[in-house]
């Protein structure tokens, strides 16, 4: 046994593939040959499935119920998916990419659709298959198209809030400044001043793209170029970097996500929080909420006023690979009229995308943060709206981590940030 | 190979007093093998037809992936266009840390994105590997000795021990994230302030106290095993002897138990190689805890071909170490056996 | 002092030692299994305190339990809004026992042939089951779920058994393997003398002989396959699911909500059937302790 033949078998299938890769095979990588089946099935009708994450309060089944009895030859099947929005995402992926014709609707978070749109697996909204967004928020609409067309039909939205306590702060912040200006009050009180998300994961890119944005910058250009070496940019990751430093952000701050930023909030550990309208509900009904009836809710902080809300939520897309498009389309006009987009936010408190209902009165004394939200949309911007997204995120978490730990200045932070989108989407 | 992995005094007794191959050799031994040959083929039809779909077919296809290209965008229609055969550039990309530029050409790999990232990826894994591999032998050996003794409440202590590894690592990793964080009961418990996802030396601590928690039952498990097939009588005879308990231990105990410990060393080794639950929902492999699987993940959701030259390289270095287990620890399950029949000629 | 006293003396001490040196072990022992058991099972306590604990005081962080109440476990099973967690329990089971039996006793086929039998090609076959778990099983999902698509098998159980079986089959085969290689195998050939055919003296002689081995992959087996997610996560669907998938679905009420609480139930419930399992197969590790003494 002087030879290692006990692994041989490895090297020979090394081998094997070597042999098998000059033939030129290997499927699994996209192709966006768009055309053929973005073409087949649009007049066809009959049953389909619609596929979304985990049905949080129980709206979809009650929706699709109420579409099944009307339609009782194109029912609609409910795929339901985790929790997790990245096992979504690699879920759709997978069924795209197997070319599933069972994945006729499915929704997809804001920052998927470019991606999904680009590979050629989601069915243009024109011509024949047109949503009416006529009314529906500017910004969520921007968020489901790509390259000047709609792809997603918005269904629900989301904003950032920043809550705060209203027995401490005499006068809701309007910008950073006043608000940091506010954080001697929090030291006097012996809480932590402000708090988002910015442990090293999608929320950071949230919280990052909105310090940003606020500041006047922009992570993409119109063209989907990176721009982040403007000076706008530098202030908005900056604010975050000093108020880091200074302790105003205090130092757990970078292993908040969601959740443990909420408990902070609603053990009264902190003065200012940004976070989204979930919060609400909970705040005022959890039994350890210490912050019941001191709550209060106002829009982002900017630089001279409202700042810019990173836009979350989902949109309603239809799969090139659809049998029974016109059905498809259907449900999706069904998805988004103005009675279920009603029923989405009084049942399961998701920010409707109607503009109109912002103002409706019965809907703001069920969820008293909507006309803050409103101010928060308006002014959103979607997060970066390219197909290289899931490089861009990574690129802005790891940079902008590095720079709010100061373990990078801010400087170093936005050049690498903007060499790494330039990489990725250099991607041919 | 049998002499160099050195037959212990006590090896006799646990083989019942005489080596297993005594097959008589000479004459008729062609034969022997021949026959012997169709039964083996039988007996592992099953094995390799299983393997051979779900895990070879898969390897082999993902292999040729990693020769061709990432699909890219057509700025014009701002379409994927598929990108075409590759050659090595996908490999050659990773090992030496080079992503594309504007222009077209190559560029050192910005930090930021997943290429950058290779090398301390590489690191990072050896680091989790070496030492939860070290601390869970050295903790499972202890338990299943403890586990081997007779003693009121021993089945207690055995139901026991499974429970962190019966616990799905979906779970696990929720608690431990749970109890990881800043206001969690780990600081609270301990009067602590650590922010044990913030920072480099904290966050991979968390990660490898609770991989070795979670799976220092298999190893004890195993151990345990490997302890039990040792005869009783062996122990009494060293004993009588005079033997002291290190002299037991390390005269009796760590020879009769060297190939189950072997075996679960070396797969506790490849699972540690390839190690993603934990660390992906403890830290998010942030602070310097991206495993390889990890760059995988985040590389397939960028483009699979790429990410698939990845897990070749990482095949290959996980190959690498088995290969240093089988021909220098002598992890080899049969070798010591075979190699003395062959040896002999 | 005459020497017959001295003797005596020297043999008392000597007892007493002995006797004090097995206190001694027999305290060692018992204050290791305390450690033991406070390493294994604090963190689960802090899971099952957790778990007890109304979901509005969740991050409680008081040692014991407080807030208790049995709604988490009820909004586990809970199948009105679409959980599926008692069939995702049966799910799991039926597929753990599946592939465990399955892989015990193709592994159990396969080691025998790599202990006992003499034949070319032995290390190639070694070196290909290893190299079977040498791939980022990550990666492996792409590639599978495309197979498994285009033979339609995907949400058909046999599309979460097989991949199981395959990863721990290496595992399988080669704790058996070397276990095998330690049986004392003379027996098998004096109970061939004694009038057995190969298979019954491999029954009767060396199956219980390696009784111990054999449960102990049968637990690594059939963990292993209950505790696999990823594969699940992508292969399974609504009917199919295993656990681990069902408790990834969980939600909070709300939607960036995480319930640990009802997950720490999910938890719980999950990891008691197989405590009792192995309670249940302790028995039939000693039951192979014993036979091996016997000898």
């Amino acid at each position: 046994m002087k030879t290692p033949k006990f692994l041989l078998p490895v090297a020979a299938a090394g081998a094997l593939a070597l042999t098998l890769s000059a033939c030129g095979g290997g499927g699994g990588g996209a192709t966006a040959t768009g055309g053929g089946d973005a073409a087949n099935g649009l007049d066809a009708r009959g049953p389909i499935t619609y596929v979304q994450g985990k049905d949080n309060s129980n709206v979809v089944r009650p929706l699709i119920e109420k579409w099944n009895a009307a339609h009782p030859n194109e029912k609609v099947t409910f795929k339901e998916q985790t929790d997790q929005a990245d096992q979504q995402h690699d879920d759709l992926v997978q069924n795209y990419q197997a070319k599933n014709p069972n994945y006729d609707v499915a929704s997809v978070d804001v920052v998927w659709t470019a991606e999904f749109a680009a590979k050629g697996w989601l069915q243009p909204l024109k011509d024949k298959m047109a949503v009416d967004t006529a009314g529906m928020l500017k910004p969520t609409v921007e968020a489901g198209s790509y390259k000047g067309t709609l792809y997603a039909a918005p269904v629900s939205s989301d904003g950032g809030i920043l809550y705060y306590r209203s027995d401490l702060v005499p006068t809701a912040p309007k910008t950073w400044d006043e608000m940091m200006g506010m954080c001697s009050i929090a030291k006097e009180n012996g809480i932590g001043c402000f708090a988002g998300q910015y442990a090293k994961y999608e929320g950071l890119t949230v919280n990052a793209s909105e310090a940003i944005n606020s500041a006047g910058g922009s992570v993409l250009n119109a063209d989907g170029k990176p721009n982040l070496n403007t000076p706008e940019a530098k202030e908005g990751l900056q604010n975050l970097a000093t108020a880091y430093a200074d302790g105003n952000i205090p130092k757990e701050g970078i292993t908040f996500q969601e959740e443990q930023g909420r408990q902070a909030f609603q053990d009264g550990k902190l003065l200012f929080h940004r976070n989204w309208p979930y919060v609400y509900n909970l705040a005022v009904t959890e039994g350890s909420s210490k912050v019941k009836d001191v709550l209060g809710m106002t829009a982002l902080p900017g630089k001279d006023g409202p700042g810019a809300s990173t836009l979350g939520g989902h949109s309603a897309a239809v799969s090139v690979y659809s049998k029974n498009k016109a059905t498809a389309l259907d449900f999706v006009k069904f998805l988004v009229n103005e009675e279920n987009q009603k029923f989405f936010a009084t049942q399961g408190s998701l920010a409707p995308v109607i503009e109109a209902l912002y103002e409706d009165k019965e809907l703001v004394a069920k969820l008293p943060y909507l006309p803050v939200l409103k101010t928060s949309i308006e002014n959103a911007v979607p997060r970066p709206v390219t197909p290289f997204y899931p490089a861009v995120t990574k690129a802005i978490q790891e940079n902008a981590y590095s720079a709010i730990k100061g373990e990078k200045t801010v400087d170093a932070a936005l050049s690498d940030m903007q060499k790494s989108i330039e990489s990725a989407s250099a991607g041919q | 190979m049998a002499t160099e992995l050195g037959p212990t005094p006590v090896k006799e007794p646990a083989s019942g007093g005489a080596p297993i191959h005594h097959k008589p050799k000479g004459v008729g031994e062609d034969n022997a093998i021949a026959s012997q040959g169709k039964w083996a083929a039988w007996l592992l039809a099953p094995t390799i037809f299983a393997l051979a779909i779900v895990i070879v077919y898969p390897i082999i296809s993902a292999i040729v992936m990693s020769f061709q290209k990432d699909a890219g965008l057509d700025p014009a229609t701002g379409l994927f266009t598929e990108g075409g055969p590759a050659g090595f550039s996908n490999y050659t990309n990773w090992i030496f840390q080079q992503c594309a530029a504007p222009d077209g050409g190559t560029v050192a790999c910005p930090p930021g994105t997943l290429g950058a990232q290779f090398w301390s990826a590489t690191g990072t894994t050896f680091y989790f590997t070496i030492i939860t591999v070290t601390l869970e032998t050295i903790l499972g050996f202890w338990m299943a000795i403890i586990m081997a003794r007779t003693f009121r409440g021993r089945s207690l202590v055995r139901a026991a021990v499974l429970v962190p590894w019966a616990i799905p690592t979906a779970v696990t990793a929720q608690l431990w994230l749970f109890i990881f964080a800043f206001e969690g009961i780990g600081n609270k418990l301990f009067n602590t302030t650590i922010l044990w996802t913030g920072s480099e030396i904290p966050a991979r601590w968390a990660v490898i106290i609770a991989d070795t928690w979670k799976t220092t039952p298999f190893m004890a498990l195993l151990i345990l095993a490997g302890l039990q097939m040792i005869p009783a009588e062996v122990y009494e005879a060293a004993k009588v002897d005079g033997a002291s308990a290190w002299q037991r231990f390390r005269m009796i105990t760590l020879p009769l138990v060297k190939p189950a410990l072997m075996v679960a060393i070396l797969f506790r080794t490849l699972d540690a190689l390839r190690m993603f639950d934990l660390p992906y929902i403890l830290t998010e492999g942030s602070n310097n805890t991206t495993t390889l699987s990890i760059l995988v993940v985040n590389q397939i959701r960028q483009g699979f071909n790429s990410a698939a030259a990845l897990s070749t390289i990482t095949f290959i270095i996980i190959f690498i170490v088995a290969f240093i287990f089988v021909r220098f620890l002598g992890a080899n399950v049969v070798e010591q056996q075979t190699g003395a029949g062959k040896g002999k000629k | 002092m005459t020497a017959a006293t001295e003797l005596r003396a020297r043999q008392d001490r000597g007892r007493k030692v002995a006797q004090n040196r097995e206190k001694w072990a027999s305290v060692r022992t018992y204050v290791s299994a305390a450690v033991i058991l406070f390493w294994c099972l604090a963190p689960a306590y802090w899971m099952v305190v957790t778990a007890f604990r109304d979901v509005g005081y969740t991050y409680d962080t008081s040692l014991l339990p407080t807030h208790v109440t049995l709604d988490n476990f009820k909004t586990a099973f809970d199948t009105s809004f679409g959980n599926r967690f008692g069939q995702a329990l049966l799910n799991s089971l039926f597929i753990g026992v599946t592939v465990t039996v399955i892989s015990l006793v193709v592994g159990v086929f396969a080691a025998y042939a790599l202990a006992r039998l003499n034949f070319r090609f032995k290390y190639l076959v070694l070196g290909f089951i290893l190299g079977a778990s040498m791939f980022p099983g990550v990666a492996l999902i792409t590639p599978l779920f495309q197979l498994f698509t285009n033979i339609g098998w995907i949400g058909t159980y046999q599309a979460l058994i097989i991949p199981n079986i395959s990863f721990v089959l290496p595992l399988t085969v080669y704790t058996m393997t070397s276990f095998f290689r330690e049986m004392p195998w003379e027996l098998e050939e004096a109970a061939r003398v004694d009038g057995c055919t190969q298979g019954q003296a491999f029954r009767r002689v060396i199956m219980p002989l390696a009784a111990p081995a054999i449960f102990t992959t049968a637990i690594l087996a059939f963990i292993s396959s209950w505790n696999e997610f990823l594969i699940a996560s992508q292969l399974s669907n609504d009917a199919t699911q295993p656990v681990t998938v069902a408790i990834a679905n969980f939600a909070g009420a709300q939607p960036q909500q995480i319930p640990y609480t009802a997950i720490m139930a999910a938890g719980t419930i999950v990891t008691i059937p197989l405590v009792i399992l192995v309670l249940v197969f302790q028995r039939k590790i000693v039951a192979g302790l014993t036979a091996g003494a016997v000898k």
